[in-house]
């Protein structure tokens, strides 16, 4: 069995083994990460390892929701 | 780690260059900075108030406008962040994105803690077989049980004390990472180190085991 191959519960127990920054760098970088994803560009090429963060930080996952849902927000109001 | 490169594909969701041009202002002097401040606050208050009440289903405890207060208080404390991080705006992203991440993070953290302001926090490293990590179940195969046993073991004797109390906390219990942060005396970023060390060493257990191949 592989990392990928984990049931949700046990993932986020074990994590994967894929290279991830911190949270602190995830802030730093998350501002333009979002406007990457948003404008259809390769955000995981331009920004690697931010990803991977996300998938293992609950915390830092919900506030890119949230920068990502009010961006979407703004663009139609 | 890729050094940051410019990126033209988000010219489109920036505002157009004479909108956002505000925010230079912001290192002015006299009316134009408190101009610029005012333009700031109000947008800073725009992203505490849509995170707050997004995340208002945790707190139903509160009113309205116990709500709004939490809002005010987050856009008043992503301020202080900003104006002292401006130096930190490389134009990477629109300064309206930058700064709105400053208010869903002041936000986001009040909320979590508000909502486990009165909760208990299992602290004790040791008590970790009490909560619900619920193991194998009926339906699950010889190899899966097999599994499920070998992470137990590993978080029985391949972390250290605090490695297993922080995942035990932050998965197990799924205690936000500031409210642990908080209650440790410690922060985000230190836990989140801790917690990305013990799940290295709880793979390298289970895989051991060989029950986990390392990719």
């Amino acid at each position: 069995m592989t990392g990928r191959d984990l049931d949700p519960a046990l993932l986020r127990l074990l994590g994967t083994d894929e290279p991830e920054i911190d949270c602190d760098e995830c802030f730093a970088k998350l501002d333009r990460y979002v406007e990457l994803e948003l404008a259809g560009a390769p955000a995981d090429t331009h920004i690697p390892g931010l990803r991977a963060h996300l998938v293992g930080c609950p915390a830092c996952a919900e506030e890119h929701e949230s920068l990502r849902a009010l961006l979407e927000l703004d663009s139609v109001s | 780690m890729a050094a940051p490169d410019t990126n033209p594909d988000v010219s489109a969701l920036a505002a157009a260059p004479g909108l956002e041009d505000w925010h230079l202002d912001l290192r002015a002097q006299g009316t134009r900075r408190e101009e610029a401040v005012g333009h700031l606050h109000a947008l800073l208050l725009r992203a505490a108030r849509f995170e707050v009440f997004r995340r208002r289903g945790s707190l139903p405890q509160l009113s309205s406008a116990e709500l709004d207060e939490l809002a005010h208080d987050a856009a008043g404390d992503a301020a202080i962040s900003v104006l002292r991080r401006l130096g930190d705006f490389r134009g990477e992203s629109s300064f309206r994105t930058w700064a709105y991440k400053f208010a869903l993070l002041e936000a986001s953290v009040k909320v979590r803690r508000r909502a486990w302001r009165d909760r208990e926090v299992t602290l004790e490293p040791e008590r970790w077989e009490d909560v619900a990590y619920a193991g194998p179940g009926p339906d699950d195969d010889a190899e899966t049980a097999a599994l499920h046993e070998a992470v137990r073991e590993g978080i029985r004797t391949a972390l250290t004390p605090k490695q297993r109390q922080v995942l035990v906390a932050v998965v197990l219990e799924g205690v936000p990472i500031d409210v642990l942060a908080e209650r440790l005396g410690s922060n985000r970023n230190a836990l989140y180190k801790m917690l990305h060390d013990a799940r290295r060493r709880l793979r390298a257990h289970v895989a051991a085991s060989g029950y986990l191949e390392e990719t």
